[in-house]
């Protein structure tokens, strides 16, 4: 066996790219891909056109106050945020790692000069920002009809929706990258991210009502559980963040906003917060530790 | 250029490459060479920095395992196949990967004019034969000019047309000082490219030899390469497996080590269980360690095919 030599001056002088270049031109890779895939003009469409029907529907109401003064359009509005926004992200978080780990691409991907946390970082930020086209093209085209039709909800309203919106999809798509990173086929991936979603969605809500009532759990446990859903977090936040108070949300929401008061916002930011990053920590602690084969 | 000293990989508790000690000087050419198993691959991407080991890998210097990212700027990688975004043009692919690289003003159709691809530049990777997608591997592989190439069995998935331009065309471009680490079991290949070549088996170093000097130990087998459609691949593999050979999916097929005396033996199996076979190449000789389980062995054919045609 040979002795390795040195490497020459002309190779040694030659830096590898900076953590900053190697993340955006992965990001604006995945941008494009994403904006070119069918899944997503899918998504971007339903959200528009079911974005629209609520906000007609409830145009040609009232239009008026509802409930505690909470405008219909609004509600209607954020049920549809916590259906489609989440789904939305969770799927496409999901399926980038694992399909470029079935076909090969993650790690040809690594056996260039970039780092593992360069290319989750690229993904996230390229598939954020696919995310927040499809909710301000959705929104955008709601406050269109809305000013249109006279409804009642302000442009601050849709203001505070797309912005809380965009923290609750940046939150899910952390999760489906996460899900992404630890399963080995795109299909399974979708699957377990699509689950995630139907817990979040139903399941945890019927398990805090059941879990109430048999549990008998005071209603600071009922809000600190109701917590731990970033569903119910984005809920709690747009309700207050537009309206004051937490009334539709009954006892528990009375007792958040007399026991909280201003300081709800950042328990809320940090509720949110904490699923953007603790999945992205996880999914890079996996990606650098993990064969990415 | 490249140093690694005393490797070990585990998967689980199998040793997928052994204490394994290698170097190679600038403009060496080193061929890995052995059975499906013996850790070629592996060893590839440890130095890639794409696996955790223990041991030491040392590229340019440079500690694989510190500083994976400086470390791979001296290398171009060509993989057996090239997964790609197959929406991507071939001139925006190449753009990418050189922004990846920190070249700021590649030349998408000086990199293609390298690789004989001019003129393909506007077509979309999926619009790419097998062979051309290799080529086009190996010209992002070139892109500035790295003094190690590296390849993993970059000729795995060609017909026999594809793998002869490609070997001349590697032939061309690794004549110019450069170091090359390769994997391969095809001997033609090996001697065409390498120098020196270091047997593998079950993950250890048995020997490096001279490539001059380099022969297979004389107990070795043929490996046939089966084109099957995607849906029959592992309905073949149970039945070959259950008539006592060790088949692996390959591409776009399937690989049968196979004494050379018992080629035809796969042949009737697939055929008795009622799968067609779109075309075969008897690909190479292959390490002792891939000859066929005594069941396939034993098995004789009244039609010994030894060339392509197709079924």
């Amino acid at each position: 066996m040979s002795t390795a030599i040195s490497v020459g001056d002309a190779f040694a002088s030659r830096r590898p790219p900076s953590m900053a270049s190697n993340t955006l031109c992965i990001a604006r890779r995945e941008l494009r891909d994403a904006l070119k895939s069918r899944w997503f003009v899918l998504y971007t469409l339903a959200f528009v056109v079911l974005g629209l029907a609520v906000s007609f529907v409830s145009a040609a109401g009232t239009g008026g106050t509802g409930f505690s003064g909470f405008g219909r359009t609004t509600a209607g509005l954020v049920n549809l945020i916590l259906l489609v926004v989440p789904l939305m992200a969770l799927t496409a978080g999901a399926a980038t790692i694992a399909s470029d780990r079935e076909r090969g691409m993650l790690a040809y991907l690594l056996s260039q000069p970039v780092s593992p946390v360069e290319v989750l970082l690229g993904k996230y930020i390229g598939l954020g920002a696919s995310l927040l086209a499809a909710i301000s093209l959705g929104l955008g085209a709601c406050a269109v009809i809305l000013s249109w039709r006279g409804g009642v909800s302000s442009p601050q309203t849709i203001l505070w929706l797309a912005g809380l919106s965009f923290v609750l999809a940046l939150g899910m798509l952390s999760v489906g990258i996460m899900i992404s990173s630890l399963t080995r086929r795109a299909s399974a991936a979708v699957g377990v991210a699509i689950f995630v979603w139907l817990t979040l969605v139903f399941v945890s809500d019927l398990a805090l009502m059941a879990g109430a009532v048999a549990l008998h759990l005071r209603i600071d446990e009922l809000f600190a559980l109701s917590l731990l859903n970033p569903l119910q977090v984005f809920k709690m936040w747009s309700l207050h963040a537009i309206d004051a108070n937490l009334d539709v949300l009954g006892p528990a929401g009375l007792y958040a906003v007399e026991e909280y008061g201003r300081s709800l916002h950042a328990i809320f930011a940090v509720g949110l917060s904490a699923w953007i990053v603790l999945p992205l920590v996880v999914a890079s602690v996996v990606l650098a530790r993990k064969s990415p084969l | 250029m490249i140093t690694i000293t005393n490797l070990i990989k585990r998967f689980g508790r199998t040793p997928a490459v052994d204490d394994v000690s290698l170097s190679l000087d600038q403009g060496d050419a080193v061929a890995l060479w052995g059975s499906n198993g013996a850790g070629k691959t592996t060893l590839i991407r440890c130095v890639l920095g794409l696996l955790r080991y223990r041991g030491a890998i040392r590229v340019g210097g440079i500690d694989v395992r510190r500083n994976g990212k400086a470390a791979r700027m001296l290398i171009g990688y060509v993989p057996q196949e090239l997964g790609f975004y197959d929406e991507l043009r071939v001139d925006s692919a190449i753009c990418y990967f050189a922004r990846l690289k920190g070249i700021a003003n590649a030349s998408p159709a000086a990199s293609l004019q390298g690789v004989g691809l001019e003129g393909n530049g506007g077509k979309r990777v999926r619009e790419l034969s097998g062979g051309m997608k290799q080529r086009l591997a190996l010209a992002i592989a070139l892109l500035g000019d790295p003094p190690i190439l590296v390849l993993d069995e970059v000729t795995a998935s060609l017909d026999a047309l594809g793998r002869h331009e490609f070997v001349g065309l590697l032939r061309q471009l690794t004549g110019s000082g450069r170091t090359l680490l390769f994997a391969s079991h095809r001997l033609e290949e090996v001697r065409s490219l390498a120098r020196r070549v270091a047997v593998l088996e079950r993950g250890r170093l048995l020997r490096i030899d001279d490539c001059a000097c380099f022969a297979p130990d004389a107990q070795h087998a043929a490996v046939l390469h089966l084109h099957l459609s995607a849906d029959e691949r592992m309905p073949a593999i149970r039945a070959l497996a259950a008539g006592g050979f060790s088949p692996t999916l390959n591409g776009t097929g399937i690989l049968v080590p196979v004494a050379s005396e018992h080629k035809a033996a796969p042949f009737r199996i697939l055929a008795d269980a009622q799968i067609v076979v779109d075309n075969f190449e008897v690909d190479a000789v292959e390490h002792s360690s891939a000859t066929p389980a005594p069941g396939g062995g034993r098995r004789k054919s009244s039609t010994p095919p030894d060339s392509e045609v197709a079924q």
